[in-house]
């Protein structure tokens, strides 16, 4: 008899999704499945997706999932999870979704506490709409809406979502992780355990960022995307965890004599 | 079940309690402050929540996610927080989800003022936000009326899958009045088991997908199909309307909603003490309109008169009913004041002895 060393993961759908070559969506939405079927809570998971590249996620998980609005997944998270507390709630954005139009509802979600648990996908740049600049987009990369470059007295710097989430004093799992090799990957699908089993355990609010490629609107190939992303987003996000429910407060604390 | 003295805002709460709401999603803006505040008290009573939500935007989400999960929810808000939901209110009839919206209308536009108004007639009947949708709207006109509206709104949002609003002005949101909740009370619709909601699917079912997305302009066109079917249908089984006054050989017709009603049912108590009969339809559903209804009551009069507390909104429906059959007369206040008796019976002498010009719709 043959022995099955590698499926596809329960709560991943069997179907092919729209995603363009070297995005690593797929892979994010297969290491989101493994911890789903690890965790045993696929009969109660239910997913809210973006709008943005992962807007048809719903057809991409054997779970549950509401479609959300731009930016509006936090608050329907809150919502599904106050009227069903027994149900793992995540949402799946990226940052124009998360970091722009729907900062009010990821900072006061992470802030009332919602037992739910954020992917943040972070690919630097808007994919859906074609390219434009995003909150996280970096300083002098090119986007349809700035041809010349990020221009940082215009636009401002990069938003870092994971350390700016992590200064609230509501207990919280907050971590950034990537996926630009496979060695990364193994690490960005535990913290994303992590997330789930605080909310599984229903300790507290959990978001993951995961830093993205995207080469349709880089204009880099696939492979060297990767290397674009290790070279440019990581030094200016780091990865790793920045709050622990049980990592005490992050108070000022005073000045030493 | 004894008659309870309730400020219409709690009457509001309760009534929704009652109906079985769990979950309140909401924001502060006056003047109905006093509907969020009752129901953070309420809810934790009866192992409900409340939330206080950072805006009237992610509220109207907050509620999508509620319902959709199959729980009976509710929030309310005041005419400039009624525009800020206007995102999620298309999202849930898209995705023809059940929720109850309380709209306790203030002056406007803009941030107006915090008085009475009926300024988002519009807003509610006719264009609540993007895209081809209907909401059920209920306008009562006392305590008592807000409270039965509220607990049918939940089975009509559950029956139809459709957001279903209740709109008052300030002065229902602050009078006080005696209210009496029935014991027993039936759902006014038979209500299916909520299979759609997303509560986990354990493969004895296809995964349940709450959305309002479809790429396809074909399966679009289908869906635009099957929520005109169901605006459709509301307008044949759920036009309401009452009438007051005289019920044959008058000269005028009122037709005036929600707490103009009231108004104007005194002042017709007045002119009947000096043998004027007058009589009004007041519709309680402004959306489907009770176009049929007022139209008997005018054909029975020489002339209408609307009144209403905005530049003239209500009337165009009126006049849509009419079809030119009878002279409409208009009286209306805004920016927060409101219609007096007096005014009322002033006009109706005035439109007696000619000397009222009638208005032309269109």
């Amino acid at each position: 008899m043959a022995e099955t060393v590698f499926a596809r993961p329960l709560a991943q759908a069997d179907v092919s999704t729209h995603y363009c070559p070297g995005c690593t969506h797929g892979l994010i939405h297969r290491l989101v499945a493994e911890v789903i079927d690890e965790l045993g809570v696929q009969e109660r998971t239910v997913g809210i997706a973006p709008v943005g590249c992962a807007v048809l996620a719903y057809d991409y998980f054997n779970v549950d999932f509401h479609e959300a609005s731009h930016g509006r997944a936090p608050a329907v998270a809150t919502g599904i999870k106050r009227a069903r507390p027994d149900l793992i709630v995540f949402s799946y954005q990226g940052d124009g979704d998360l970091a722009s139009i729907g900062m009010a509802e990821i900072v006061h979600c992470a802030n009332r506490g919602e037992k739910v648990t954020v992917v943040f996908v972070n690919n630097a740049i808007y994919g859906m709409t074609g390219g434009q600049m995003a909150p996280t987009t970096m300083p002098g990369q090119v986007a349809t809406t700035c041809q010349l470059g990020r221009d940082v007295e215009l636009a401002g710097y990069p938003i870092r979502v994971a350390e700016l989430i992590s200064t609230l004093r509501t207990p919280a799992f907050v971590a950034r992780a990537t996926v630009h090799n496979p060695l990364v990957a193994v690490h960005a699908k535990e913290m994303l355990r992590r997330a789930f089993q605080y909310q599984v355990a229903g300790t507290c609010f959990s978001l993951v960022e995961i830093l993205s490629t995207c080469p349709t609107n880089w204009g880099i190939p696939p492979q060297e995307s990767m290397s674009w992303l290790e070279t440019n987003m990581l030094p200016y996000y780091p990865v790793g965890v920045f709050k622990n429910p049980d990592g005490g407060s992050r108070e000022p604390k005073p000045l030493a004599d | 079940m004894t008659k309870r003295l309730m400020k219409g805002s709690e009457a509001i709460g309760e009534a929704a309690v009652q109906a079985g709401c769990k979950l309140f999603f909401g924001y502060p803006i006056t003047p109905q402050n006093e509907i969020p505040e009752y129901m953070s008290m309420r809810l934790p009573q009866i192992g409900g929540t409340f939330v206080q939500a950072e805006s009237e935007v992610a509220a109207s989400h907050m509620i999508y996610g509620a319902a959709g999960a199959g729980e009976r929810v509710m929030t309310s808000s005041s005419s400039p927080g009624v525009s800020l939901m206007a995102e999620g209110i298309s999202y849930l009839a898209g995705a023809e989800l059940p929720v109850v919206i309380v709209n306790i209308m203030r002056a406007g536009p803009g941030l107006g003022g915090i008085l009475p108004s009926q300024g988002d007639y519009f807003q509610a009947t006719k264009g609540l936000a993007h895209g081809d949708f209907r909401v059920l709207v209920l306008a009562p006109w006392s305590i008592q009326e807000a409270a039965d509206l509220v607990q049918d709104a939940f089975d009509l949002a559950d029956y139809y899958r459709n957001p279903v609003m209740v709109l008052g002005d300030g002065l229902i949101g602050q009078m006080m009045e005696p209210v009496e909740f029935s014991e027993g009370r039936k759902p006014v619709k038979e209500l299916a088991p909520k299979t759609w909601a997303t509560t986990g699917c354990d493969g004895s079912r296809p995964t349940n997908v709450i959305n309002s997305l479809f790429l396809d302009p074909n399966e679009l066109e289908q869906h635009n199909y099957k929520l005109a079917e169901k605006f459709d249908t509301m307008v044949q089984d759920e036009v309401r309307f009452a009438t007051y006054g005289a019920e044959e050989d008058y000269d005028v017709l009122i037709v005036a909603y929600g707490t103009v009603a009231r108004v104007c049912s005194t002042a017709i108590d007045e002119l009947v003490e000096e043998g004027i009969a007058v009589a009004m339809v007041r519709p309680i559903t402004l959306f489907p309109y009770p176009y049929e209804g007022v139209r008997e009551g005018a054909l029975k009069a020489n002339s209408v008169l609307v009144v209403e507390l905005s530049s003239g909104q209500m009337i165009e429906d009126v006049a849509l009913g009419l079809a030119r059959s009878r002279p409409i007369h208009f009286l209306n206040r805004m920016g927060g004041i409101l219609v007096s008796p007096d005014e009322v019976v002033t006009k109706i002498k005035a439109i007696l002895d000619g000397s009222s010009e009638e208005v032309h719709i269109g």
